[in-house]
């Protein structure tokens, strides 16, 4: 019965982690094509935003597996 | 300065390889492993896949590049032993690992003056006095033995000498044409670009213009040893150094004394006394802050540890698929379908190498340019209640 909360929550992890990860790279698509001049910029906050965001969903898991 | 660099990495080289080469004689009685051999001396299970994954993540105290069954269906082996450094009831024991005979279920005994240690899931183990075989309770750890103080050169502390000998090398000899020649040539110049990007894209925006240059040589080491232990990780030696969770804690635990360390009164006193906020604010911020610190730190090592273990899983689940997929796809099939998943994770995988190494070192940066900002704004001078009125007035 437990394993099958662990999966749940992975699976709630790995959902939240991906719509985060979508809104981060979608507006920084939408950024880099109203500011094409700031595009190193932008990528690189949405480069570190995004490590931000993995290590949160990374660190649920590994305590989620146990 | 140079040349005690090279010293240095020659005695280093040649202990290695002596170290080596001595074991390369011990090789060819390697005994095999019973319980492959049962299934014919081939890997067929998902049991037995799982324990082949689990025990690559792992360290181990020897390199095993493969296995195959020669025609008289002996198992052989193929790597090379690494040594063996215990501290066992009877003193400083030093051997190399082949006398386990690749055994990892303590089914082989060493004899060393007074004291047989034995390997078990890739610890060593110390039998008690007189014990001649080890036994295990229900739970399958053992009753007779215990855990020795293992200072063994395993696969992750042989790789991380590996990458401190290559840097030592060829940094030293990038020093070295900047001396001699006031520019870099050869290698150096594949060098010189990073060495740059760390500094006007890592380290200047972070930390500040006046500060980064203290914290240039932490930043680029740390750049480099992740780099290249990723890097060296994606080789079929099966190197996983930095996905082993003892060093992504120590680096974390680097950049964590480093923050406290170089740290000015504005840090201490944005943890302590929050400026700006009222005085029961100012209290209920000062455990949260405190849980930041830590935070910090915890999350760049469970960022480098977990991406590096799930890249190795993925890697060795789609080579595991030219045996799962055997039945279903034909021999060929399936070992062309892993080789292209494989190959294309692979260049996936370069990319994660390199954006893991900066990621670790942009925070660490990052971190740092917290702890050592200056703080010339009204509202965070220090006492500030009043100011924050005049501040509030000001903008809205």
């Amino acid at each position: 019965m437990e394993t099958a909360y662990n999966l749940i929550g992975a699976g709630l992890i790995v959902i939240g982690g991906g719509i985060g990860l979508g809104q981060i790279g979608g507006k920084a698509m939408e950024a880099i094509a109203r500011q094409p001049e700031a595009a190193g910029k932008i990528q690189t906050a949405m480069i570190i935003i995004g490590a931000l965001l993995e290590g949160l969903a990374f660190g649920a898991l590994l305590l989620g597996k146990n | 300065m140079f040349r005690a660099y090279l010293k240095t990495a020659f005695f280093a080289l040649i202990f290695i390889a002596s170290a080596t080469a001595k074991a390369q004689d011990q090789m060819g009685d390697y005994a095999y492993d019973k319980e492959i051999e049962s299934a014919g001396g081939k890997i067929n299970t998902k049991a037995e896949i799982d324990s082949y994954i689990d025990h690559h993540l792992k360290d181990s105290h020897d390199f095993h590049l493969f296995s195959y069954s020669n025609d008289a269906g002996e198992r052989k082996h193929v790597g090379f032993p690494l040594p063996v450094i215990v501290w066992s009831t009877d003193g400083l024991k030093f051997f190399m690992s082949s006398e386990f005979h690749h055994d990892d279920d303590a089914k082989v005994l060493v004899n060393k003056g007074d004291a047989t240690f034995t390997k078990l899931h890739s610890k060593i183990y110390e039998l008690e006095n007189g014990a001649t075989q080890i036994n295990f309770d229900e739970s399958h750890h053992p009753t007779n033995a215990h855990r020795v103080f293992d200072m063994s050169i395993t696969k992750s502390v042989f790789g991380l000498i590996l990458i401190g000998v290559f840097m030592l090398l060829i940094f030293g000899g990038l020093a070295k044409q900047y001396k001699n020649k006031n520019i870099a040539t050869g290698f150096g110049r594949v060098l010189e670009p990073l060495v740059i990007y760390v500094r006007d894209e890592i380290a200047r925006p972070n930390i500040g213009e006046h500060k980064y240059r203290k914290f240039m040589g932490y930043l680029l080491t740390v750049f480099f040893l992740i780099w290249i232990g990723n890097l060296l990780g994606l080789t079929p030696f099966g190197f996983n150094i930095t996905g082993q969770i003892a060093v992504t804690v120590c680096l974390a635990l680097f950049t964590f004394f480093i923050v406290q360390f170089s740290a000015n009164k504005d840090y201490w006193l944005h943890i302590f006394w929050m400026p700006g906020v009222p005085v029961l604010m100012k209290i209920a911020l000062i455990p949260i802050e405190l849980i930041g610190l830590l935070t910090k730190p915890f999350s760049l090592l469970v960022r480098l540890f977990a991406n590096i273990t799930a890249g190795h899983v993925v890697v060795m689940g789609l080579i595991a698929l030219m045996i799962t997929l055997k039945e279903q796809f034909g021999v060929v099939g399936s070992t062309g379908l892993s080789l292209f998943l494989t190959l294309f994770l692979s260049v996936i995988e370069l990319l994660v190498a390199f954006l893991q190494a900066f990621i670790f070192t942009m925070l660490s940066a990052l971190f740092i340019g917290m702890a050592v900002a200056e703080h010339d704004h009204p509202e965070h001078a220090g006492a500030a209640e009043d100011d924050i009125d005049e501040v509030r007035e000001r903008f809205v």
